[in-house]
This record gives structure tokens, sequence and C-alpha cells, in this order.
């Protein structure tokens, strides 16, 4: 066990970050500093193409592809360093790089990967994820947006319907879509899956107005939209197994996130608790957030031999979803504590108490962070079944027409 | 970066689960609670044998001069068997303290047989109900006085290190007239605790000082691997029994309101295991790290072994709260391991204590 770098990693490391030195700073961004949604998907495209001219854009993806066909533990040494910088990096260039790019290098044809990775590495093309809907989310496959071939002999499919919690599709080039094309097959094998320019006439995205105050995702209704063959991505049916492809990445970046307890033990210890000392002097206060530090390191450690199993051709599997399970309970928890420390301030504060207002907007945000990207309780199901060996679920869609389905 | 065990760590692990499964089974602790043994002195003289009593013990002294995680995999695995033998008494506490603090002369006296399980030591650190690290008993011109309540194994143990006035250590054997033991009540009816009462005994000051922290972080780290084990023991018996259960037309174990239950304790476990893998490898390699890092394994451990041990019971059902189920051994024990070296707000201070700027006040 070493947690240091060997030579190699050491010299890699220090590669990457004499590069980001020169390279870097000129694409940060100022903390708290605000802009226009355009302005920030215009300047996280500025620093994939830096990256792409640095050779730093696809790292683990294979070389004959247009990556560096490098290791995974090489892709994690460069998102530490990178991680250093406040960077423009945020779902319109991660769902390209972390979904679309893993489908398409999967799935497509060779004129498929000419036409889209490139250019996705270079962020010419940002992407969109059209999955979820109105009434499929964790059970995605219930989905209902339909697609039929055109009756002008063209091959083209025309597709009517609505998705729901796409992030970024406002700005987004293009997505990627799944959707039903045989409804008289059991749902998971009617799907397939196709990419769709966002300019397509018929493609409408509106913003969700969310609990956060922010609207970063949106519903896109499909109405008689107009998609080629040639943007069909395996065969028709395939879809599903699509699908699978982009969720495991999900399910192996979601992980990533920093938590913040350490900002919250900062917080505790700027409220005075009226006896001349702070909230962090108070035993219940410290108990819970050095429970909760406990767990923010057990996570970051377990990531770590995640990756270990990862540079050593193992698949983590249903395991990677733990480290999103217990943080996203985590994060909510200790930021609702954090809203009890200052009191009724906590609720109403101050003009200037950015720092209240912080915890207030992770208390809000955290409840999509134990939904997204894999439910809690799909989460549960998963570690059950495939980690501990559990039977699976009732199922009493499993072999049924989707068109026969209740609902 | 690797952060994984060795192939030989692993080995080691296989081996001392092997020795375990076949030596100490669940009847086996039946029996010992039933005839009221001291401990499972067999597996003890088993365990020597395997040099796993020395593997952190220099070469010179007996030992195979091996690290932290080394050890850690041979907690996990005695953790996982519930083993009824004083291996955090006399190798993680007391033999630990001598090397840590002790002379040459008590090294040499003493290392090469407790490497052996020849003798057996003990720490006594508590004096009854308050902060379990007490100092009140005092060491004064070579006699000790005070009392020492509870004291794991002080039944069995020839040889005791004593957290005396001023937060040193008194080295003092057991085996003379001003010392005292009486047996206890103890909950964990397979780690039997002593009241050791000393008038005037006879005792020696190891002379090593402010190794009080070390030698509790060490040992928090080998005590997570132990929780680590034990509630995955658990977690192993209570999905086992749920899907051979059958209730309502089908397993118990298909029901969301066990798998979900029990996924929260296989996610406590893996967070565990990721910070006690943490503390063995700080231990060795990044000494400064060490404090943090034992007293989140600590935190974690603790955790995900209250949960497990719980849970496990539970879904036993009524069956579990016999004797002849096998919850028990670890419900107890998890009590006992949850309050030994300190309890949850005890680390969750210390845990605090080592983050910039987070001391508490009174510190």
């Amino acid at each position: 066990m070493d947690f240091n770098d060997n030579a190699h990693e050491a010299a890699f490391r220090a590669e990457a970050r004499a590069w980001l030195a020169a390279h870097a700073p000129a694409h940060e961004l100022v903390p708290g500093e605000k802009m226009p949604d355009t302005e920030e998907a215009d300047r996280g495209r500025a620093w994939m193409r830096e990256l792409f001219a640095g050779g730093w854009s696809g790292l683990t993806f294979p070389k004959a592809l247009g990556g560096r066909g490098l290791s995974g533990s090489e892709a994690v040494i460069f998102s530490e360093e990178e991680g250093k910088y406040h960077l423009p990096k945020g779902p319109f260039t991660t769902i390209g790089t972390g979904m679309a790019l893993p489908v398409i290098a999967r799935h497509g044809n060779d004129e498929q990967k000419a036409r889209f990775i490139e250019a996705t590495l270079k962020g010419d093309l940002t992407w969109c994820q059209l999955f979820s809907e109105p009434a499929a989310g964790s059970d995605l496959a219930a989905l209902r947006t339909k697609a039929v071939r055109a009756d002008d002999g063209s091959g083209d499919w025309i597709v009517n319907g609505q998705k729901v919690w796409s992030s970024w599709a406002h700005l987004s080039d293009w997505g990627i879509l799944v959707v039903r094309t045989d409804p008289a097959v059991p749902k998971h094998k009617g799907l397939t899956f196709f990419v769709v320019d966002m300019k397509s006439p018929g493609i409408e995205t509106r913003p969700i107005r969310q609990i956060s105050g922010a609207s970063e995702f949106n519903e896109t209704f499909l109405t008689d939209v107009r998609i080629p063959d040639a943007n069909r991505l395996g065969a028709e049916g395939e879809g599903w197994a699509c699908c699978m492809t982009v969720l495991m990445g999900e399910r192996l970046g979601s992980g990533a996130h920093r938590s913040g307890v350490e900002p919250l033990l900062d917080y505790a210890a700027a409220t005075p608790d009226g006896h001349g000392g702070t909230m962090l002097d108070d035993r219940a206060v410290r108990q819970r957030l050095a429970e909760a530090l406990a767990d923010e390191q057990g996570e970051r450690f377990f990531q770590a031999r995640l990756r270990t199993m990862v540079s050593k051709g193992e698949n983590p599997g249903a395991l990677a979803g733990m480290v999103k399970l217990a943080y996203a309970g985590r994060y909510q928890a200790t930021n609702g504590l954090a809203l009890e420390l200052r009191g009724l301030a906590g609720i109403a504060p101050d003009a200037g108490d950015t720092a209240t207002g912080d915890v207030q907007y992770d208390y809000i945000y955290s409840t999509v962070m134990r939904i997204a990207g894999g439910a809690d309780e799909v989460l549960r199901n998963q570690i059950a079944e495939r980690v501990l060996g559990m039977p699976g679920e009732v199922r009493m869609d499993k072999d049924v027409p989707f068109e026969q389905l209740k609902g | 970066m690797n952060f994984d065990l060795s192939d030989e760590q692993k080995m080691l692990g296989e081996q001392a689960r092997a020795l375990l499964g076949d030596l100490s089974p669940f009847d086996r602790l039946r029996s010992l609670i039933d005839s009221g043994a001291e401990w499972d002195e067999p597996l003890w003289r088993a365990l020597a044998e395997m040099g796993f009593l020395g593997v952190t013990i220099p070469e010179e002294y007996g030992g195979l001069a091996l690290g932290a995680l080394d050890l850690g995999v041979i907690m996990e695995a005695l953790g996982g068997a519930n083993a009824a033998v004083p291996f955090t008494s006399s190798i993680i506490l007391a033999t630990e303290a001598i090397r840590l603090a002790g002379s040459e002369a008590q090294k040499a006296a003493w290392l090469p047989r407790l490497a052996s399980g020849e003798a057996i030591g003990t720490f006594a650190y508590a004096e009854g109900p308050g902060p379990v690290f007490a100092t009140g008993a005092a060491l004064e011109g070579g006699k000790l006085n005070g009392s020492k309540s509870p004291v794991a194994d002080a039944g069995i143990a020839h040889v005791a290190v004593i957290l005396v006035a001023g937060g040193g250590f008194a080295l003092v054997d057991l085996d003379q007239p001003g010392v005292t033991r009486t047996r206890l009540d103890s909950f964990d009816q397979l780690r039997p605790h002593y009241r050791i009462d000393f008038a005037d005994a006879v005792a020696e000051a190891l002379p090593g000082t402010g190794k009080l922290d070390r030698l509790i972080d060490g040992a928090a780290v080998q005590a997570a691997f132990e929780a680590v084990g034990a509630a995955e023991a658990c977690l192993h018996m209570a999905r086992d029994y749920a899907m051979e259960r059958q209730i309502f037309g089908r397993p118990l174990g298909g029901y969301q309101a066990i798998k979900h239950k029990l996924a929260d304790v296989a996610v406590a476990t893996e967070l565990a295991r990721s910070n006690a893998y943490y503390g063995g490898w700080a231990a060795e390699a990044s000494p400064d790290d060490l404090a943090a890092a034992a007293a989140a394994a600590r935190l974690s451990a603790i955790k995900c072994f209250e949960m497990a041990a719980r849970e496990n019971l539970q879904i036993h059902g009524g069956i579990g709260y016999t004797f002849e189920a096998n919850c028990h051994f670890y419900y107890r024990r998890e009590r006992m391991l949850s309050v030994h070296l300190g309890n949850r707000g005890f680390w969750a201070d210390r845990l605090l204590n080592a983050q910039p700027g987070s001391q508490t006040k009174a510190a």
C-alpha cells in the first residue's frame, strides 16, 4: 500500500503541473464571479480547446480515437492537479467527455466516431443528455418518447415526446437521446439510441424553475423532430445497452465531488455560542461534525481503493455507487446541521453573511444529489443485489409488451 | 498510488481466518461462556505458534518486525471470529507501550516473552466511571498505589502497564502481594474485566514520556480493523440468514426493508475499512497524519459495527435473542469495543483537534 506516487506517476504529475502552471491561470474564474450561462459555457469551451491543444484531452480514451490511452491513475493525477485551479468546468463540458464520448466510442460506427469525437474533445461540440422523462426517472426504461420511420422512404426517424432534467440543454450543440421504437416488445427491448442536433426544428427547451432558484436543468419538448438514420447509435432495439454505457460513466464520475465538511468547521468556529466561545466548542456539534469528517475521509479513501481496482483492470461495478450514496446523505445532513448553528439567523441571515447563503444553497442542492445519477433507493438495491448477492426486486413488467403495461 | 493490501498481507489475513475458523467456531465460544473461562488458551497457543503475536515486535526481541497493516489484517480476522484471546490487551497495548516507552532492559526482559505468548500483558488506564484515561494511581519511590478498573484480561495477565499520575507508564508484575485482582461482571462475556487495587506494589517506571497519544492512536487503528472484521461477519451472517429464511412465500432477503438496511451496513463497513487502511498506512509511512487518521478510523469503525451488530440481531428476529444463535457475541462485544480506548465523543474531539483551527477551547 502506498499513497505516494511511484516514479512514473511522479514524473507524470510534474509534467501536468508544469503545463497547468503555464496555461490554467489565464482561464481561471474569480470565486463568486457571476456571469451569464452563455459566457460560462464559452469559457468552458475555451479551456477544452486549450486542453486539446496541449494534448491533455481524452486522457483515458484510446489513442486510435484521438485520446492519449493513459491509465485511470494518470487521469486521477491530472484531475487532482487541474482541481487546484478554479476552471470553467461543468455539465456543459463533462456530459460530452464523460457520457457522449464513451457511448459513441463503444456503440458508434466509424463515420460517427470521426464526426464527433475530436470535435467534442476540442470543445467545438457540447452535449446534453435526453434520457429522463416526467414518468420515467429511476425506471428509465418506462420512457414514452417515441420514434417512427418517416413515411417518405428517406429512412429518417420522426421523434415525439418530452424529456426532462437535461442539464444545459439550452446551450448544448448536440444531445444523446433514447427513445422507444418498438412498443410491441417488453420495455427494455424496444429502445433505440440517437445523437440529435439540438438546433433541429421541433426541439424546444424550457428552463425548469428549481427550488434552488437556479435553472440549470431543462425540459425538452420534441415535436415531429426529424433525425437521419445516420445519427442512430447501435442497432434498433439496442438503446438500453447504450444507456448502460452512459450510466456507468455517470456513476463512476459521481463520487468525485468534494463535500466540504471543512468549511462547516470554519462556519461553526465563526458562530458565537453566547458563552464567550463558538459553536465549535459545543460537544454535540463537535461530535456530529467529526463523524461527518470521518465519513468524508472514508469516502475519499474508498474512492482511492476503487481507483486502485480500476488501475489493476478490475471492475468496481456496484461498489462505485457506495461513494455517491454515502456522500449525498452526508452532504444533506451536515448542511442541515449547519443551518441550526446560527439560531434564527440561519434562516434569515444579515446581508453580507455569504457563508450562511452557501450553507442554505448546499442544503437545497443536496436534495438533487440524493436523486440524480442513481437515487439512494436505486443504489441500495444495486448494492444489496450485486455486492451482497441478495434477490432482485419482484418485477411485474419484465416480459410484458410495453404497450400492454398499465400506467 | 496503490491503495490496496499487498498479496502477502492478504495471504496473512487468510491464514488467520482459516486458523480461527478451525479453532474458534461459535460452539467453542458458547462453551467458554458456559464454563466461565477466562480465555481460549489453546487458541492463544496456536496464534503464538503461527508467529501472529510478534508481528510488529522487532526481530531482536523475537518478533517478525512487520507493520501496522500486517497486524491489522490479523485483528480483522480476530474481530470476525469474536475470538476470546487477550490480543488487544497484551499485544496492541502492553507490548506496544513497552516498545514505545521501555528501557533497553525492560524491552529485553519482556518483549521476547510477550512475542512468544509465554507472558501475557495488559494495559490499565480507566479508574471507574469518568474519562477512560485516568491518572489517579501514583508511582512513588518504586511503590504503586491506587486502583484501576475495569482492566481487560487482568485475570490471566502476568504484567501490566499502568497509566499513572503525570501521564507516564508504570510496569508492574501482577503476581505479588501488593496487587489484588477482583473479577467484575463483564458485559462482553468473552472478555473478562477486573478491578486491580495496588497497595505499595513494587513497580518501575517506563522511562519514555509522552507516549500515551502514540499508543492509543496506534491502538485505535487496530481496534478499527477488529471492528470492521466483526461488522463484516455480522453483515454476512444477517445476509445468509435472510436469504435462507422464507417469509410470506419468499426469502426474507428479497424485501427492500432488509436489502436497504444491509446495503447501508455494507457502505458503512467499506468506509470504515478504507479509513482503517489509511490509518495503518499513516502509522508506518506518515506519522504526522496518524492522529487524524486514527480518530477517523475509530469513529467510522464504531459506527459500522454498531449498525451491523444491532441489525444482525434484528434481522434474525426471535431466534436472535437466544443463546443458541450467534448474534449475541457481537452484540455484546460491540458495546465493549465502542467504549474501550475512549468513546465516540473522545475521538470526535481528537479528530477535530487534529484539524487546524478546530481545537477544543478547554484543551
